[in-house]
């Protein structure tokens, strides 16, 4: 078996040699080459198949320092000179194919350098020029491909057609594909051009779009019908691809935002639900998160210096580095889950508990706790936002048939099916999930049952502020960090609780996602709808202005909306239900 | 309480009336008196000025939060509001004396603007602005309470969703787009019907109209207190399922009482604009409406003068405290806020009566143990 494989290997890597002379053969073939044509024919078989490795030969070449060293009975060999020189002026000679030093030492006057033209160093620029086609950065060689292809450089078509012969990796062919079809836009043969649009329309590139439109133009102006058609019906493909793709990445978007919400607003559910009470500093819950990430970050860093109120605390850092030191999220999760729900005990036992049954003088209080807070948070960690490093694997793209997924928002989405997950498995599977059920249904009868509704208040409290706490923890990745950051949330996560009612967790869930997706939408839409908003009567302008900004319209329709869905469902999706009446 | 005693309207204690008296001849004779001979400076009576607007928006809150039980979170934006419309016309009567030389405001040159937008012009006329001071800010209340009482939402709910509707009125009127200034909002008013508002003279005729107006509402709002609407509406806050069901369509009171809420609001708005001389989008944020609610609360809700004492109160250590103690100023707000709302519900004017009664159990109980 084992065997079977070596032999297959060896037999792959003797046909690629075979199949693929190296680079540094076919600048040693040119350079012993006789007429400066052949010279000039063989450096452009390296058109879209070197990589930067040739860059240093290609430059000793110009300046004269590639030599031919005449070997008696041995085939002329092409060297480069260098090291120190010893007493006869001779250097230490590299074979440029091998890369091996000869056994000789060679003085450089004796021997001859490789000769060269002004229409040799022409191309052997216009090689330079295209080594990225064969970088071995992925990135780079996509961004080359690409460059030829917009720039529709007819001159480089040999190079592209070359490169897709031996290119491997399906995302740069697919590229290829889309640059050669683009630049043969520019052929003056028909047939190339009728082909180009086909290859076009069933790559549904969207890159093509403004060139397929100016072949459009040309082609009615030549009066060319066939063209015309096939360039509109590339251009129908492109444009159908796109909706497609828009959708797609609106949906995305939508269901990250979604998510985002749904971490904010799920702890502020639960407490609501639960006691009645709208907890005004649930934002400062979520800065607290957020610092403590901060902190935490810096712990494993290089140490943190705070002055609150003047005195100066000093605390020292781990010194890590490398992976431990970028798995000091996993720490700063639970770590913002304790310290939110320390402060929410606090804030419960402190604050609200003398203000049960007063649910506005509740909403009240935390209000004023939530300017303390948010003015101690200044104090402490400065007015301005602070630095919370996002790890290295967060900033990547993931791109599925050309809808673009940062990773950022694929975490969002995992984090808050995670959270969502978690909080069902407690509310369901535990004992504590079971008393703040039993006491959000019923909480006189849970009391009769011998349910210390105070402790699972407190224990819902500090749920509730330990959740917020993760959504910072989670927030600080994403975002900035500073002493107003649960403000920018919170008017989103009522929003959520009251369109989804304090029944359920579904009911969170699903609000989540729908002022997500609608707040999206409308933002992608609205410059699409701006124009019939015109015809609206009286109002119409006002509202065609203010379509133009799509995120203001978005937020402002999500209002309208919840106010005409509560005319429907007052008590937001899933309402407890109960037959008591105040 | 039982149902078949006759309801008599309290008669309003003897104190209240005083105090009102009291403040009517201070408002509106002796400070503007004392600052024509110099004794308080124009800057003093301005910033009393501003704390009579706030007393206005106090007693907006107060009529909807005290009186009826429905704590609205949105008041700010109906006070911006009237702000606005009143602004609309003094940015009007800059004339051609902005930055510019333009016969268009500022910001409307600075926004490419050459001719004025079709729905500026008619400011040009004070009452029309004046119109739209009670017109725009009642039509956005009637049409938002209309839904919301409509679908019976009330409690946190219907704070929640004012506190959403001044949000989204902050959002609108940020946007240059919206063409009423955006984040900087009106400023450099030169002319109030004429009269130069830089003249010690025009701003002491705004205090004593400010003061006339504080007066006018407070009386009014005495007068409705007495009424059987006014009875209603305490019913309203005390039961309303009970009240409901004794055949009064609560929804339709609530609406009035929004409404005419909003027209207070706004007629602090209009009266702040001109002499504090800017109104900017900052004025619609919920903090705003929030800080209304902590005057109220600290003043003592349910009272007519405790809003009014709350305002000027909270404002006047905010004066002090953000020059002071910047630093500490917000959590001087939030801790006062919370002391009063846990130990204090009935705020500064209950205070007396708490330390009379504290003051009562002390004295007597030694009598008692001996």
């Amino acid at each position: 078996m084992r065997k079977t494989f070596i032999i297959f290997l060896a037999f792959l890597a003797g046909f690629v040699a075979a199949f693929a002379e190296a680079p540094q053969a076919i600048i040693a073939r040119a350079a012993v080459a006789k007429s400066e044509k052949t010279q000039g024919e063989i450096l452009t078989e390296l058109m879209g198949n070197a990589d930067e490795s040739i860059l240093p030969l290609l430059d000793a070449w110009r300046k004269d320092r590639l030599f031919l060293y005449e070997n008696p009975g041995k085939p002329t060999a092409v060297v480069l000179l260098e090291g120190a020189k010893d007493a006869q002026g001779a250097q230490q000679a590299t074979d440029i194919v091998t890369g091996k030093p000869l056994a000789v030492r060679l003085v450089a006057d004796d021997l001859n350098a490789a000769t060269h033209s002004a229409n040799l160093r022409r191309i052997m620029k216009a090689v330079l020029d295209l080594t990225d086609l064969s970088s071995a950065n992925p990135a780079k060689k996509l961004g080359a491909i690409a460059a030829i292809g917009q720039g529709q450089q007819i001159e480089k078509l040999p190079a592209l057609e070359k490169r897709l012969v031996v290119e491997t990796d399906p995302k740069a062919i697919k590229a290829l594909r889309e640059a050669l079809a683009l630049v043969r836009l520019r052929s003056p043969d028909h047939a190339v051009k009728l082909a180009a649009l086909k290859e076009l329309e069933s790559l549904e590139s969207l890159a093509s779009t403004d060139f397929l439109k100016t072949v459009m133009k040309d082609a009615a102006a030549a009066k060319d019908e066939k063209l015309l058609a096939a360039a509109r019906s590339a251009l129908q493909a492109v444009e159908r691809h796109r909706t497609v793709v828009d959708f797609g990445g609106t949906l995305f978007r939508s269901l990250s935002l979604g998510s985002i919400l749904i971490i904010v607003a799920l702890g502020l559910a639960i407490t609501f639900g639960l006691m009645g009470v709208i907890n005004m500093a649930h934002g400062e819950m979520i800065a607290i998160g957020a610092y403590t990430t901060y902190v935490v970050q810096n712990l494993f860093a290089n140490g943190l210096a705070l002055s609150p109120f003047g005195f100066s605390v000093g605390l020292p850092g781990l010194h890590a580095a490398g992976w431990w030191r970028e798995s000091y999220f996993l720490f700063a999760l639970p770590l913002s889950f304790l310290v939110a729900a320390g402060a929410g005990i606090l804030l419960e036992r402190g604050v609200i508990r003398f203000l049960y049954r007063r649910p506005l003088e509740s909403l009240l209080a935390t209000w004023g706790v939530s300017l303390l807070l948010q003015q101690l948070l200044r104090l402490t960690f400065g007015a301005n936002n602070v630095q919370v490093g996002s790890p290295a694997y967060l900033s990547g793209n993931w791109i599925v048939g050309d809808v673009l997924l940062g990773w950022n928002r694929v975490f969002v989405i995992g984090f808050a099916t995670l959270i969502v997950v978690g909080v069902w498995l407690v509310l369901t599977r535990t004992s504590v999930g079971l008393l703040i059920r039993s006491v959000t249904q019923n909480r006189s009868m849970a009391a009769c049952m011998g349910v210390r509704t105070e402790r699972v208040n407190m224990l819902t409290f500090a749920l509730g502020s330990g959740l917020a706490g993760l959504a910072g923890a989670f927030l600080s990745q994403i975002g900035n960090v500073g002493p107003s950051l649960g403000q920018s949330y919170v008017v989103d996560s009522f929003m959520v609780v009251v369109v989804g009612g304090v029944g359920d967790l579904v009911g969170t869930v699903i609000s989540g996602l729908g002022i997500g997706s609608f707040d999206q939408f409308t933002q992608q839409y609205s410059p699409t709808v701006a124009g019939a908003l015109a015809n609206v009567p009286f109002v119409g302008g006002a509202l065609q202005n203010l379509a133009q900004d799509s995120a203001v319209f978005g937020k402002i329709l999500v209002l309208c909306v919840i106010i005409l869905f509560l005319q429907w469902r007052p008590s937001g999706l899933f309402a407890a239900r109960s037959r008591s009446l105040d | 309480m039982s149902s078949s005693e006759k309801y008599a309207p309290p008669a309003p204690p003897s104190d209240t009336v005083a105090a009102l008296l009291a403040f009517t001849v201070l408002a509106v004779l002796i400070m503007p008196t004392l600052d024509v001979f110099g004794v308080i400076d124009h800057f003093t009576l301005n910033l009393w000025g501003k704390y009579l607007c706030y007393a206005l928006l106090a007693l907006s809150v107060n009529l909807l939060w005290g009186g009826t039980g429905l704590l609205s979170l949105g008041q700010g934006l109906f006070f911006a509001l009237g702000g606005y419309m009143h602004g609309m016309y003094l940015m009007r009567m800059i004339g051609d004396q902005g930055q510019y030389h333009k016969p268009i405001p500022d910001f409307l040159v600075f926004l490419g603007w050459t001719e004025l937008p079709g729905f500026w012009k008619p400011f040009e006329s004070f009452s029309f602005a004046m119109l739209m001071v009670f017109l725009l800010p009642g039509v956005i209340a009637g049409i938002f309470g209309w839904l919301a009482f409509r679908s019976r939402i009330k409690g946190v709910y219907f704070s929640i969703l004012t506190q959403a509707l001044t949000y989204a009125g902050a959002l609108i009127f940020f946007r240059n787009n919206t063409l009423m200034g955006g984040n900087n909002g009106f400023t450099d008013f030169k002319y109030e019907l004429g009269f130069s508002l830089r003249e010690p003279a025009t701003q002491r005729g705004l205090f004593i109209a400010t003061a006339a107006a504080l007066i006018g509402v407070v009386i009014f709002l005495r007068w409705l207190e007495g009424t059987k609407f006014g009875l209603v509406q305490r019913a309203i806050r005390d039961g309303e399922n009970r009240t409901l069901f004794s055949g009064y369509a609560t929804p339709a009171f609530k609406l009035f009482l929004f409404v005419l809420a909003a027209l207070i609001a706004a007629i602090g708005g209009a009266l702040y604009v001109p002499q504090v001389g800017i109104i900017n989008p900052s004025d619609m944020t919920p903090e705003k409406s929030l800080e209304a609610i902590v005057w109220v609360a600290v003043g003592g809700r349910g009272t007519l003068l405790g809003p009014i004492l709350g305002a000027v109160f909270v404002n006047l250590l905010k004066s002090y405290a953000t020059r002071a103690i910047p630093d500490l100023w917000l959590i001087l707000l939030g801790g006062l806020f919370l002391l009063v709302v846990l130990f204090l519900p009935g705020g500064l004017v209950s205070l007396p009566s708490k330390l009379r009664g504290l003051w009562q159990k002390t004295t007597s109980t030694p009598a008692t143990a001996a």
